[in-house]
């Protein structure tokens, strides 16, 4: 019998390991972001090319940046989400950052699928995103009064993510 | 045979074309010699079985531009590592740190190994005492004796 518990064991073992492995997410790199100030930059709005944004601006408020673009297919299925919870008052500020797009691409996007965002940052050649650490658009991080990064999503926001995550820790961010 | 030889012509002539395809224009072969150095040893964040030299996503590309212009203002490659490993975490290296979470990583293997050898001397030392203090009695060795007989043609 004890010659059959040890081989047993290990199997158990090897496919509890390999259940877990299976089951996360590999494109969900945990950042090295989270815990550390958001990176500062200065970039025109989509909106508004005479106007610029810097998160600067946004100290004292716990807010969301939401990283889209218009060519991101996911950014469709986020988007009713973010466009939904705004309109309930439920959600901090959000800025948005136009990510790798083209102005009129962009622009077009907002107005045909609605615009929740304070404002958007115009991204246009990566390179904020670069310094964001973003790999896969959509991406969102929730911004302490600080500055500082708290939470990252990385693909879209769902409507668990935000009730289960992100509106607790804003309601003790806010406190 | 003859549309055999124009097919290998073909497959061959078409060959290298499709390998130069993706050769970047480069101004400055040393950076362009260290770009590759760096990138070879960085994961793609994309597509994440490729390295940084090797993908033909956006982002690779950007990332590449990005190496590229740090590399020009003179950083080293360990810095530029850092560039990428303060933004995008240490997955992004593909050998990774040795530090204290990942000394599991490191010494696993050799863990493991020692452990299994442990085992497997453990085994055959078991396996010789069993086998010279338990001779075989009379009626095994007849028994055995048959057995070879019978073989035999």
């Amino acid at each position: 019998m004890n010659r059959f518990l040890l081989p047993l064991g290990i199997f158990v073992v090897l496919v509890a390991l390999l259940a877990v492995g299976l089951n996360l997410n590999p494109r969900e790199v945990p950042s090295p972001l989270v815990g550390k100030p958001a990176p500062d930059f200065t970039v025109p709005q989509l909106n508004a090319v005479d106007k610029t944004f810097s998160p600067k601006e946004m100290l004292g408020k716990v807010w969301l940046f939401n990283v889209w673009a218009s060519w991101c297919v996911s950014c469709r299925e986020e988007h009713p989400v973010i466009v939904e919870y705004a309109k309930a008052g439920k959600l901090p500020v959000v800025v948005g950052l136009n990510y790798k797009d083209k102005r009129e691409d962009g622009l077009r996007w907002i107005s045909r699928f609605g615009d929740p965002y304070l404002l958007s940052a115009f991204d246009a050649d990566g390179r904020i995103g670069i310094d964001y650490g973003v790999y896969g658009v959509p991406e969102t991080y929730l911004i302490d009064k600080a500055g500082v990064i708290r939470f990252k999503q990385i693909g879209p926001i769902t409507p668990e993510v935000l009730e289960k995550k992100i509106l607790p820790l804003v309601q003790e961010l806010n406190k | 045979m003859k549309s055999f030889f124009a097919l290998l012509t073909a497959a061959l002539l078409t060959f290298p074309v499709h390998a130069n395809e993706a050769a970047p224009l480069a101004d400055d072969p040393a950076v362009e010699q260290r770009l590759v150095n760096i990138a070879e040893e960085l994961r793609c964040l994309v597509c994440q079985n490729e390295s940084l030299a090797g993908s033909q996503a956006d982002l690779a590309k950007d990332l590449r531009r990005e190496v590229r212009g740090l590399i020009k203002s003179g950083k080293s490659d360990a810095e530029v590592k850092d560039f990428l490993v303060s933004r995008y975490g240490d997955f992004v290296l593909y050998r990774p740190q040795v530090k204290p979470t990942t000394y599991a990583l490191w010494a696993g293997p050799f863990i493991l190994l020692i452990v299994a050898v442990a085992a497997l001397i453990n085994f055959l030392r078991r396996r010789s005492r069993q086998s010279a203090e338990t001779p075989l009695s009379d009626a095994e060795r007849q028994r055995a004796e048959n057995l070879l007989k019978e073989n035999q043609p």
